[in-house]
């Protein structure tokens, strides 16, 4: 089995979890910027962050012959700040001709506020001057409807994004639909509590085609499961969904959104 | 896959999780000091188990979400409580 982590937190995981991730197939990861658990205290903060995401981390992925890529914003919790957030802004730009970015990502919403709003805007914005790929965040719980729509109105009011460039991330049932109806990719997150576990991810699956979505673990510093995406490829299988279903969704799906990026490129 | 092999695949797990939830409203039941807002989202919730239509996830999802559509002034906080509070005055 090969597949391919899209959405992991790699800053937050130990190195065995590097290991782990390859025994078990992994083939490239892919980092967006996140919150840390804790407000930065200034734009300092994310310079160092984006020098670890474009310079130690995939020197460390390097050691299993993973490769690894990232993507680049001020996460929506922490652009409840304006200032901030248009600081942290200023500096994208320098680290984008990094070899291992990908884009402008995961952008988004946390808790549907104005602020949050006004900085979405300005990553959108950003990535359609650099013409970037978009990776987006969708809201936590009970503010996922609301805020998916919010993202929907807001990359649709900018006619210089095309929707296949953008992947809108952590779709559950209730949103999936609007999402992969308004042109955009789906990503289907697998946690262990909130977001979706390998059976409702499945059941989306089979429910909503099987063109643009791709699976993600996201794990990060919370309660999460690096190794969740080749655990929901076992649940396929229990269901009779064939090696080459499977290598689909987990592999030649997100290999497919990513490779719209030239410097995405498979060892 | 019939009725036949979900039932096969998926029981015992549903069977948990159920007993799992029964214990968990017996354990507010026995709890003293009112519930918040949280409980009643969750009966609410709940009632819709016994629908005959086979998208109950994405309803119980839409009856613990925001459903309204303007943005608010400020965030009252990072973090969400899986309910929405407003359901309850509305």
């Amino acid at each position: 089995m090969r597949y391919i982590e899209p959405h992991g937190h790699m800053v937050s995981r130990t190195t065995d979890d590097y290991e782990k991730m390859v025994l078990a197939g992994c083939a490239a990861v892919c980092e967006p910027a996140f919150w840390a658990g804790f407000d930065r205290s200034g734009v300092e903060g994310f310079y160092d962050y984006f020098c670890q995401l474009t310079d130690y981390e995939p020197k460390r992925a390097a050691r299993f012959g993973l490769p690894h890529y990232c993507w680049l914003c001020i996460n929506p919790k922490e652009s409840e700040d304006v200032l901030l957030a248009a600081g942290v802004l200023e500096i994208i730009p320098q680290f984008m001709d990094r070899p291992n970015v990908l884009g402008i990502g995961e952008i988004g919403l946390n808790k549907n506020t104005r602020n949050e709003i006004q900085i979405l805007e300005r990553h959108i914005d950003l990535a359609a001057r650099h013409d970037q790929l978009i990776l987006v965040h969708t809201p936590h719980l009970e503010d996922k409807f609301k805020g998916t729509r919010l993202i929907l109105d807001a990359l649709q009011a900018d006619k210089r994004i095309n929707p296949g460039r953008v992947i809108i991330d952590h779709c559950e049932e209730h949103t999936i639909e609007m999402v992969l109806d308004a042109g955009f990719w789906a990503g289907i997150t697998l946690y262990p509590e909130s977001k979706t576990t390998p059976a409702r991810a499945v059941d989306m699956y089979e429910l909503y085609g099987q063109q643009n979505i791709w699976l993600n673990s996201a794990c990060d510093w919370g309660k999460s499961d690096p190794l969740a995406v080749p655990k929901t490829a076992l649940e396929m299988r229990r269901r009779g969904h064939s090696t080459e279903t499977i290598d689909k969704l987990i592999f030649q799906n997100p290999a497919r959104f990513m490779s719209q990026n030239p410097r995405f490129q498979l060892k | 896959m019939t009725r036949q092999e979900v039932l096969d695949l998926y029981f015992m797990d549903a069977r948990s999780k159920l007993i799992d939830l029964a214990a968990f409203l017996d354990r507010i039941e026995r709890a003293t000091g009112e519930a918040d807002f949280r409980f009643e989202a969750f009966k609410r919730a709940l009632d819709l188990l016994s629908a005959e239509n086979a998208s109950k996830a994405r309803g119980v999802l839409m009856s613990l979400s925001d459903p309204t559509i303007e943005p608010i002034a400020k965030a009252p906080g990072k973090g969400a409580c899986g309910a929405w509070p407003g359901a309850s005055v509305h």
